[in-house]
Parts: C-alpha cells; structure tokens; sequence
C-alpha cells in the first residue's frame, strides 16, 4: 500500500532543536521532529528516550528550554495546553485525564470552546449543538455525542461515570474529547500498551480514517508490528535525542531496534529445559469466585505448577486472570477451593504471609498506574517496602537495600539519575522495571508475573524474559500471565488457556500453534479439540 | 424517672418548634450560609481554606468600619468584600502560585485576619450600626400584615418576617447550586476540583479559575461575617464570629459540597448552636446536667463526627473533590 502523503506538502507542523531539561535529566536534546498531513507517524524509543516528554512539550504541557514549534507553517509559542489546542494539537497521553467522578460527557465537553457564530460548517453546528445543553440538560447531548463518535467507529455511553468505562472506553472518550475540539494534529502516546489486539485492531481502523481525512497522527508505541502495518513513517529517538527518520516499507524491524538501543542486540528467548523432576510447587484445586455483583470470575480452576518451569496463562481479558493472581497473592478471598504452596495451604492467610511463604507476585495494571510503589519515594526505598517484612530485627540496614537497588537498576538498565531519585519522575516503563526488579530479589518460590511487560520497550521486554528464565532455570516455578501469544510459545514451557474462569486446558508449547490456544481462548476446551481433531 | 425524660423531652420539642426559635436559628445561620456557600466554592476548585474565620472577621470589620464611616451600605458590602477577598487572594497567592500547603495557608490566614481585623475594629468598637443602615433592616419585605389563622401566622413568625440580608443569603445559595451544576463555568469549575491536570489539558485556564472562585469564596464569607456587626449585633465585638468560620469547614463536608443543602445545613448548624441559650431561658431543662451550657455548644461539632462516619460507612459516596490539599504544577509528575 501506497503511503497517502505528499512529500512537497507543508507539514502539519514541525519541531525544531526542542531540548527539555528537567533537574539532572536531559529528556530531549535538540531533537528534530516532523509531520505531514495524512501521515501516520510513529515515535519510537526506548523506555526513558524522551517520547512522552516531546509530546507533551508539542501539546503545550511541558515549556521548552529551547527549540522552535510550527504549526501549519506558522511558529507558535504555546503558554498552555489551551493554546496547543487552538492550533489543533490534540493529545491522548499516556495516563488519561479524565475526572472519574463525572460522566464521560462532562469530561468531554468541560473546556470546550463555543465555535464561531453563524458558522454553516456541519463540525461547528454540531459542536454548537452540543455546547448549548451540555450542562442544562445533559440527556439531550448524550445523542449528539453518540452521533459524532459513531462517525469514527466509537462507541461508549457518555451518560455514565468515566470510572464505570473500561480502559478502552476511556480512551475512546478521549480520542472524541480531542477530536471535537477540532484537532487535526494527533498525538496518540502508546494507546495499545492498554488494549487487546481486537480493540487495538479497531483503534487503527479508526486512525487510519481520519488520516484519510487529512489529520497528522503521532503514534507512539514499542510493539514493532503494529508499526509497521499502521505507520507511514518512523523517527527514532534514542537518549532523547532524534536519530533519524525514514519511511516503513525502507526498513525492517531488526534495523529500527538496533536504531534505538544503538547497538546490535539479540532479539529471540532461549528456552533452558524444565526441571525435570517436576516437582509441585502450586497447587489449586476448584478455585471458584464471584465478584461483588455476583459476577462468576472464577469457575472450579485447577491447575499445578513445578519448579524449574514457566506455566504460561493465555485468554481474552477479563477472562479471570487477574482474579487468579489476587486469590494466589491473598488480596481476594475466593468463595471455594483451595491453594497450596508446597503442600501447605495458602488460602485464606494474609497477603504478608503469603509473601513470606515465598510468593512474589508482579503485577501491571492495565493503567499502569498504582501498582504498588509509593511514588515519591526512591526505589532504595520502594524496594524496602517488600523487604522488611522479611529482614530479622527492629533495625533497617539501608546499606544492604541500597546494594540491592543498585544491582537491580543494572540488571533490569534503569534509567534513573539515582536510587534516590523519586520514583514518580521516572519513564512509565522505567517504573515497571522498578517493580519487577523488587519482586524477583525477593528470592521467591512461585513468581508470579502478569502482564510484566506491558508498556515495557522491546529491548527491556527481552530482558525480563531472560530474567524469567533465569529464574526458571534457578528452580523457580514461575507463572507468567500474557497477552502476547508467540511470546507465550516462545517462553513458557506449558500454556493453560483460560475462558471466563475455566480452565480450556493446559498445552505443551512445544506441540501446540497460536490458532489451537486462539480457539481455546474462545470456549474450546482441549478435549473437545482433540476430539475434533481425531474425527476429521 | 421515666416522666422526666418525657416531660423533658417535650419541653424541648416545644422549644424546638416553636415560630420564635425557628425565626432565630435562621436569623443566626445567615453568617454560616454565606460563609458555607464560599467555602464550598472555593473546595471545588480543589483549595481547602480553613481561613474561613479570619476571612469572615476581616470582611466584618472592614466592612463595618466603611458603614459608620460612610454611612453606606454599598461602601459598607464593597469593603467587606474587599477586605475578605484580600485574605482570599494572600491564600490563593500561596496556595496556587507558590504551591505552599493548603492547610498551612488557611491556618495563617486564620490568625493573621482575625488580627488585622480586631484591630481595625477596635477603632469602631463604641459606634453602633448608623441609623439609615440599621432601618434598612429593620424592615421586613415579605412578612404579612394581617396573617389570618394560627398557621399562617406560624409561617409569617417563622419564615416571612426577617430582614432582606436573610433572603438574599438563600438567594445566594440557589443561585450556586443552579451555577455549579447547569451551567458550563460551574462544569469547568467543578472539574478543576476533581482532576486539575486534566482540566489543564483540556484547556481550561486552571489557575486564573482556582484564583477567581477563592477570591469570590473569600467575598461570600466577609459578607456573611459583615451580617454579625451591621445586622445582628449593631456593633463591634472583638472575635465576634466566636468560631462559626470553624464550623463553616465542617458544614462543607455536612452538606456534600452542594450549596441547596448549605441551606438546611446551615439551620441545622445555627439551631444547634442557639439551642443552647433557649434551653438555658427554661427551668426545666436547666436544670438537667446534660443541657449545660457547654455540652450543648459541642453538638455542632458532635453532629459532625457522627455525619463523617456514617458517610465512611456508604463506600460508594463521592468524597468530596479530589484536588484538595494538592498543589498543582503542570510540569510536574
Ligand atoms: N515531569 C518530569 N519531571 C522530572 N523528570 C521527568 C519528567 N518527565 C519526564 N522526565 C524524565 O525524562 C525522561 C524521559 O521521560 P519520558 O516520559 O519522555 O520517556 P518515554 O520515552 O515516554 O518513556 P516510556 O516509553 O517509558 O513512556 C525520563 O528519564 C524521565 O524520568
Ligand atoms: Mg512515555
């Protein structure tokens, strides 16, 4: 396919030699950075490179210290988000901002602007409309909302508080929340870390409309292939500084890794052997739980891991993973069943105690946010916070912690000036790294890592796969929740298939194919496959 | 034993509803009404601002020190508000702009205003309401010449015969409440208080808005405070608010951040603490070791423990606005 751009046209807008310094870290480094019309745009960098920080300084969040934005062929000097929004700059950030008290309505209309008066534009009488009862009377904008979103493929029910919406009805409502704004400059900044690929695959059906229309669209992200089947062009920052820019269909995806970690780096998991003495570490036998609303998450689960293996979960989200790692973790008590570490039962103790029987358990929300750090702490201190529950004594030894930080922020490559740097001003995927390295120097007996790369770069992903496997191979019986189905085959040694609460089955990576754990996901037990499979 | 709790009891009914108690508890909530309403103003916009006291007396004494002074009444609400709205605007200094924390500020505001206010007073302290001022409220706008019947009569006692400050405090409320929840500016305001960055981001001027709705807070509260001298008292009292700025902050939180309850709440408020002298003026009750002077002033304040809790208790209540006590700054994370 043809990319629908011109190269004579004027970008839709152009940064120039925009550094951004903030206290000891240089998050951009005049960086160069272009966009056309039409074009899709990926911004790619690792973890840490200054993606989130550039956008934010286009969108009018963060000042410049120096560097030159044009709008249009027009140099602007954005004092405010509000100006950036004037210029038709619109930002779908990384974290949402939405108010999760009020309806998604008011989040959208809340700061809108009255379009100009006898406007005939059909935009503008919309927007107008819109405008005009969105506080008197809310029900009467509902339609109208519902109106200019299905436009563009959305649907969400703007009547309902944002914190009923699912992650990506979130984001949906922010994408209309900037799109009636009268953007036509899209910054998109990692939407699909949140999303499952069917949502995913419906976000890009939607960007591609409005690049059809004529709107810029920046889109940030760390999963190769959605790059290179959505985007037009590619630029690369590295250590916040632009290093270069070309077009997707010139380029393959080893060449922009070794462009973004600025070296050659090996990109495939080698899979040590299982113990094989498959000795049980968890046990769970008919695990059932049914949430507040009484809604089955749950259903009658068993399973069994060994030491010295990686048991991979696969299933569609909300297919009862996280409750399975809350009621291992302590944190939900299941109605029935039963969990045994080590032929000792886990359930119904504390989630301390469990830690100190030797579960550790990562896990990453789907915003990504909250997941248990204290934010303004350091990561000597974060680590602590597990810690101490395990160390003898009233006394804390700072030294040892401090130790341990430093080898974690090595191992896992933190990006941080240093251990005591809050951990709040660090890269989203930097944080990850912070927990994660926490709860593996934990020296645990069952890890449990679920969705642990979620947002991660793919130099860092690798890097936590490899930490699994060592894990693995120092007899650590590991359970790794995931989304991404080759990463599943390649890294674990058994998969079980999850479907609303019940366990499809448990395959062996090694004979099984991504189409057979797809059907399962989908309500086909093993058995019946087999069968299936033996009628044919 | 028995017989005296009920005949105790029904003593305090009848004082409870009786038209003359009614009339004075909405006489005496007219100060914690306003200063309620700019309270809640001002927490919406995420600015917890326990300078309630020092606001209300500032606007007190500066407005009351313009009325005998110039004999205005306009002179005398236009320094009130300014006098309020200046202690508003050193906490929305530290507050907003130099991120100073919310409850330091308000705490300073406190003691500073009440001061500076006590001081000027002190100059107007033997001087009475000026008599073109004090007629204006002696009058009584809606109050019925010849009420025909006991109820109508009751009504008339109760509700139609207090002066226009009164009625304009009620206004004052509804026309908040029909402010923060229909129009735009109300919807911009309230999502300023409840998540500032994303208001930032969708291009609300954030800190022109948190300065402008602290200041307006201030103003309501130094008018509610300026009813105390000009009005209620027709003179000069040092401290004279004797709390009801402390009060105001849990009213708040008593009436949910909405400005139509303020108005019960505020009643509530002001019964409970009048309840005290009336139940002092009967024999009866006097004498009961639990109607003592000063148990009884701590029932605002009781009432208000046994509200937080029981809201604690209804997990899915809204909490109030999530920015307070934050100090927001757009580039920070
Ligand atoms: N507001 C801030 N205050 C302090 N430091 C910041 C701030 N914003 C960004 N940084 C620092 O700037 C660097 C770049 O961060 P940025 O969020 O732009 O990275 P990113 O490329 O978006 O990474 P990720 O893929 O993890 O989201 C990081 O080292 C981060 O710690
Ligand atoms: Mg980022």
């Amino acid at each position: 396919m043809e990319p629908n751009i011109r190269k004579d046209t004027q970008p839709a807008f152009s940064m120039r030699g925009i550094t951004k310094i903030f206290g000891a870290v240089v998050a951009n480094e005049a960086v160069d950075f272009e966009v056309l019309p039409g074009e899709i745009h990926a911004l790619l960098g690792e973890n840490g490179s200054g993606k989130s920080t550039l956008m934010n300084v286009l969108s009018g969040i963060y000042r410049p210290d120096e560097g030159q934005i044009e709008v249009n062929g027009e140099i602007k000097d954005f004092r405010s988000p509000g100006d950036a929004i004037d210029s038709g700059i619109g930002m779908i950030h990384q974290h949402f901002k939405l108010a999760e008290a009020m309806t998604a309505t008011d989040n959208i209309v809340a700061g809108m602007k009255k379009p100009p008066k006898n406007s005939i534009k059909k935009d503008d009488v919309l927007r107008a409309n819109i405008l005009r009862y969105a506080s008197r009377s809310p029900s009467k904008t509902h339609p109208k909302i519902n109106e200019f979103s299905s436009r563009f493929g959305i649907e969400f029910d703007p009547s309902i508080p944002a914190s009923q919406l699912s992650v990506s009805q979130k984001q949906s409502v922010e994408i209309i929340k900037v799109l009636l704004r009268g953007a036509n400059i899209l910054i998109l900044d990692e939407p699909t870390a949140v999303l499952t690929p069917q949502e995913a695959k419906k976000l890009f059906t939607v960007l591609r409309k409005m690049a059809s229309q004529g709107c810029a669209i920046v889109f940030i992200s760390h999963k190769l292939n959605e790059i290179m089947t959505l985007c037009d062009r590619v630029t690369v920052l590295r250590k916040g500084k632009s290093i270069e820019t070309c077009n997707v269909s010139d380029i393959d995806a080893y060449d922009l890794v070794e462009k973004m970690v600025g070296r050659k780096i090996n990109l495939s998991i080698n899979k040590p052997d299982p113990d094989p003495k498959k000795q049980v570490c968890l046990e769970v036998k008919g695990l059932t739980y049914s949430d507040s609303k009484a809604v089955p998450k749950l259903d009658n689960l068993s399973f069994t891991t060994h030491y010295g293996e990686i048991l991979g979960v696969a299933g569609l989200a909300g297919g009862g993973q996280k409750e399975l790692c809350e009621s291992i973790a302590g944190i939900i008590r299941p109605q029935q069943g039963e969990i045994m570490v080590d032929e000792e039962r886990i359930t119904g103790l504390s989630p301390r105690d469990i830690t100190q029987k030797g579960v550790a358990m990562c896990f990453i929300p789907e915003d990504r946010l909250g997941m248990g750090l204290v934010a303004s702490m350091g990561i000597d201190e974060n680590i602590l916070l597990k810690e101490y529950a395990l160390t003898k004594g009233p006394l804390i030894r700072m030294k040892d912690v401090e130790t341990k930080a430093e080898k974690i922020i090595k191992e896992l490559d933190i990006k941080t000036p240093g251990l005591k740097h809050p951990v709040r001003m660090l890269s989203g995927g930097n944080i990850q790294k912070v927990i994660l390295g926490r709860e593996i120097h934990l020296n645990p007996k069952l890890m449990i890592a679920a969705y642990a790369v979620r947002g991660l770069d793919i130099h860092s992903s690798y890097t936590i796969y490899n930490l699994l496997n060592e894990q693995k191979q120092k007899n650590v019986s590991v359970l790794y929740i995931g989304e991404d189905l080759d990463v599943l085959i390649d890294l674990c040694d058994r998969i079980m298939v999850l479907c609303q609460g019940k366990n499809m089955g448990i395959v062996d990576s090694s004979a099984t194919t991504k189409e057979e754990i797809g059907q399962m996901m989908s309500g086909t037990t093993l058995e019946e496959l087999r069968r299936g499979v033996s009628y044919v | 034993m028995i017989g005296d709790f009920f005949s105790a009891t029904g003593s305090l009914l009848s004082i409870v509803f009786s038209a003359s108690f009614i009339a004075s508890a909405i006489a005496f909530s007219v100060v914690m009404l306003f200063g309620t309403v700019g309270e809640l103003i001002t927490e919406r916009a995420g600015h917890l601002n326990l300078g309630v006291e020092g606001m209300m007396l500032l606007g007190a004494s500066m407005g009351y020190f313009a009325a005998v002074r110039s004999s205005s009444l306009f002179l005398a609400i236009l320094f009130a508000c300014v006098g309020a709205g200046f202690g508003a605007l050193l906490y929305a200094i530290l507050t907003v702009t130099l991120r100073v924390n919310q409850n330091v500020a308000g705490l300073a505001l406190s003691i500073f205003g009440a001061g500076l206010a006590n001081s000027l007073g002190s100059k107007v302290s033997n001087t009475s309401t000026p008599d073109n001022i004090a007629k204006i409220f002696k009058l009584k706008p809606f109050s019925l010449s010849s009420p025909s019947g006991p109820f109508l009569t009751f009504i008339n006692k109760a509700f139609l015969s207090h002066n226009i400050y009164v009625y304009v405090a009620v206004l004052v409320a509804v026309v908040a409440t029909v402010f923060l929840f229909k129009t735009r500016a109300g919807l911009e305001l309230r999502l300023t208080g409840e998540n500032t960055a994303a208001a930032d981001a969708s291009g609300i001027k954030v800190t022109r808005i948190k300065y402008f709705y602290i200041i307006l807070g201030g103003m309501l509260c130094g008018i509610g405070g300026l009813y105390l001298p000009l009005v209620q008292q027709g003179s000069w009292t040092s401290n004279m608010t004797a709390g009801q700025g402390w009060l105001v902050v849990a009213l708040v939180i008593f009436v949910r951040w909405h400005p139509i309850k303020a108005i019960a709440g505020a009643y509530v408020f002001g019964s409970l603490t009048i309840l005290g002298f009336s139940v002092q003026l009967n024999e009866r009750l006097s004498s009961i070791p639990i109607f003592n002077q000063y148990i009884m002033s701590m029932f605002p304040y009781l009432l208000t423990v046994v509200v937080l809790i029981a809201f604690s208790f209804r997990k899915k209540a809204w909490p109030g606005p999530k920015e307070i006590g934050r100090p927001y700054f757009r580039e920070e994370r």
